[in-house]
């Protein structure tokens, strides 16, 4: 840097206005006096978006959410939802770009608990409560036909393949990592995490980097067999939402009136989210083993918990790179970091002789970043522990059911499984009752073969 | 025919516990947005912006924008320019001769306009849709002029990402949110 210090300097001796008549005009060369009569231009400054088209989305959002909860839950609509999500994707998606969507607004709002400096936007703020708060009434009705990301999905799927249940069950934990790294990137200042890799939001925009390109391929190509990959395995906000819909009040229904077991929805789901019947078992001497079970888990749910914490705070150091500020200073103070070198300026060069010049600050900011981290990083580790150990033990736990049943923090209410149903069939007058009737025959036959078998 | 099916008795253990849990969410949330809305002090959206002073030309400006090409562009303020005719931000170092020659500009995409006034005044223009905001011309222009070329995010073209791809990157560190009330910096004095 001493070399390209040096040129300016030499160039200053060059030009002596630049330097020297500071103190008296600010201005090297001095503003000219016209004689003409020329009018300057007047410099234009676009203004953003408005704040009131804001509130339109705003109320776009919880519109479809209404809309979404009445196709679901009353209207029964499968067809309705495909308009619906056809609607999100064009609104949303490709109007709207894709931000700001409630799958970033975790970030939004942690980090605006976390810096008091950042004004957490009101959208940013509605987009993440108001899906949170529809899901403890009507379940994933955001998922259902509001979500861009999931329209985009839930429409190119053509042939679902089954997804084994232990790598569902298995993957089915990272989305929860992914939204604690998300909110631990964000409440340290070090960056949106979920946006940048956020494979959808390209394809609205029509543009990124080439990665990100081929990441957004790669999920379109897998969710042609693969019912919604994003939504099942990485999605930060269905992780939410899934805990949501667990306690919420409505639930989808397969049949509009009783299940006569029949076995035609179970093949429905693309995304495996409907359950058999589970008998409660009548002798409680058979479910003692899975108790104890139960109960060897529970007791080592600290001890994952205090593990994941102590992993995670090993991690927060190559975690803290991720901030501008700590990469900087990390690279400035490498002994091999490159010299600069006059003439050829590169952003990492133009970047260390600005670390050079504010040493102090930079390096003081990034320390304060490195602290949050250390903090951050037990955190963030215990999470990861707890959400583990929580599948471990949700996995150990019966939930008796009567009737085929979709899970209800499975289950996107995308409507499908509805018309697989004989039942519903003869509800909206597809199937007239006898042909039904003769499905119940079936049933019959299916039961006393699946006694046989007991 | 909607209604729920009647061999699931409405209340039970199970139902109970879920309707507490609901209860207690819808709770959180409330405490939540109380917390996230006194929190936060100013009432506003942000923005991102660059402040000029902390730009280093550095040229990620127009290479990571998610827009191609860049919604940053350069922006000249008028009151500050000394309409040269040796403009710094214009021409190479050494041109072969003062006039509108390609090989004799700055900008590689000849995005701005010169324009003779009176002699010997020149007034130069950015041509915003060849500008693709490679901060070529704002360097020549600070380091050597007034410095009345500097670079903005022109908020008509850009898309406000949640995370600015410009700014992780930016070696001066110069992008910031802004109130979307006041979302430019324009700069009224040189060398500020
Ligand atoms: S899981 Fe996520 S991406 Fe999928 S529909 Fe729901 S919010 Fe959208
Ligand atoms: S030199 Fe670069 S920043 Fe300046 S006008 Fe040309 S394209 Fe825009
Ligand atoms: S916010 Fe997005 S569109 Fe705007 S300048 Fe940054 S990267 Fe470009
Ligand atoms: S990225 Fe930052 S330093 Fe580089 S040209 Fe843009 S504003 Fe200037």
């Amino acid at each position: 840097m001493s070399l390209r210090r040096f040129g300016i300097a030499a160039f200053a001796l060059l030009a002596p206005l630049w330097n020297g008549g500071l103190a008296l005009a600010e201005q090297r060369f001095p503003p000219p006096e016209f004689e003409t009569g020329y009018k300057m231009p007047a410099i234009t400054t676009p203004a953003p978006r408005g704040l009131a088209m804001e509130y339109v989305d705003v109320a776009v959002l919880v519109t479809a959410l209404g809309v979404a909860a009445w196709l679901v839950h009353r209207k029964r609509s499968r067809r309705g939802l495909i308009v619906l999500s056809l609607f999100s994707l064009v609104y949303f998606g490709f109007y709207r770009k894709g931000c700001i969507c409630p799958i970033g607004a975790p970030q939004n709002v942690a980090y605006g608990l976390f810096n008091p400096d950042y004004a957490i936007p009101v959208t940013a703020l509605a987009f993440f409560l108001v899906p949170l708060l529809f899901s403890l009434f009507s379940g994933r009705t955001f998922c259902s036909g509001v979500c861009p990301h999931g329209a985009l999905q839930d429409l190119v799927l053509i042939k679902p393949v089954k997804v084994p249940l232990w790598l569902e069950q298995g993957l089915s934990i990272v989305p929860y990592i992914f939204l604690g790294a998300g909110v631990l990137f964000a409440a340290t200042g070090a960056g949106f995490v979920i946006c940048r890799f956020d494979p959808f939001i390209p394809l609205f925009r029509m543009t990124g980097s080439f990665f990100i390109l081929c990441l957004a391929g790669g999920f379109l190509l897998t969710s042609l067999f693969v019912g919604r990959p994003f939504c099942r395995f990485l999605c930060p906000y269905g992780a939410l939402l899934r805990l949501g819909s667990l306690v919420s009040k409505w639930r989808v229904r397969i049949t509009p009136d009783y299940c006569t077991q029949c076995r035609l929805c179970e093949q429905s789901c693309p995304f495996g989210a409907i359950r058999e019947p589970l008998v409660a078992t009548a002798n409680p001497a058979a479910l003692a083993p899975d108790r104890r079970r139960l109960g060897w888990l529970l007791l080592l749910l600290p001890v994952l918990i205090a593990v994941g914490a102590w992993g995670g705070s090993k991690l927060s150091v190559p975690a803290s790179r991720l901030h501008p500020t700590v990469a900087l200073a990390e690279k400035y103070l490498d002994p091999k970091k490159p010299a600069p070198t006059p003439g050829s300026a590169t952003p990492e060069t133009l970047a260390l002789t600005r670390a050079d010049e504010n040493a102090e600050a930079i390096l003081t900011t990034a320390a304060a970043v490195r602290r949050k981290f250390d903090v951050g990083g037990w955190w963030f580790g215990g999470w990861v522990g707890l959400v583990v150990g929580l599948r471990l033990v949700s996995l150990s736990t019966r939930t008796a059911r009567a009737d085929f049943e979709p899970d209800r923090g499975s289950c996107y209410a995308c409507g499908r499984c509805y018309l697989a149903c004989p039942n519903e069939r003869v509800r909206v007058g597809l199937l007239s009752p006898a042909e039904a009737a003769g499905l119940n025959a079936n049933r019959a036959a299916s039961r006393v073969a699946a006694s046989a078998r007991t | 025919m909607s209604t729920p099916a009647p061999n699931h008795p409405p209340v039970n253990r199970r139902q109970f516990f879920r309707d507490g849990a609901r209860l207690a969410a819808m709770t959180g949330l409330g405490a939540f947005l109380g917390v996230a809305a006194t929190r936060s002090r100013a009432s506003q959206n942000t923005v991102w912006q660059i402040d000029p002073s902390k730009c280093v030309y550095c040229g990620q400006c127009a290479t990571a924008c998610v827009l191609k090409p860049s919604a940053v562009k350069c922006v000249q303020s008028y009151e500050i320019c000394g309409y040269c005719d040796l403009c710094t931000g214009y021409f190479v170092p050494q041109p072969n001769s003062l006039d509108t020659g390609a090989e004799n500009q700055v900008c590689p995409t000849a995005a701005i306009e010169r324009k003779f006034i009176e002699d010997p005044y020149f007034e130069y223009n950015i041509d915003e849709n060849r500008c693709i905001g490679c901060a070529k011309c704002v360097e020549g222009c600070t380091r050597f002029g007034n410095g009345s070329f500097y670079l903005q995010v022109r908020h008509d073209r850009c898309l406000n990402c949640n995370e600015c791809s410009i700014a992780r990157v930016c070696a001066g560190d110069a992008f910031h949110r802004v109130p979307a009330s006041e979302p430019y910096v324009i700069k009224t004095t040189a060398h500020e």
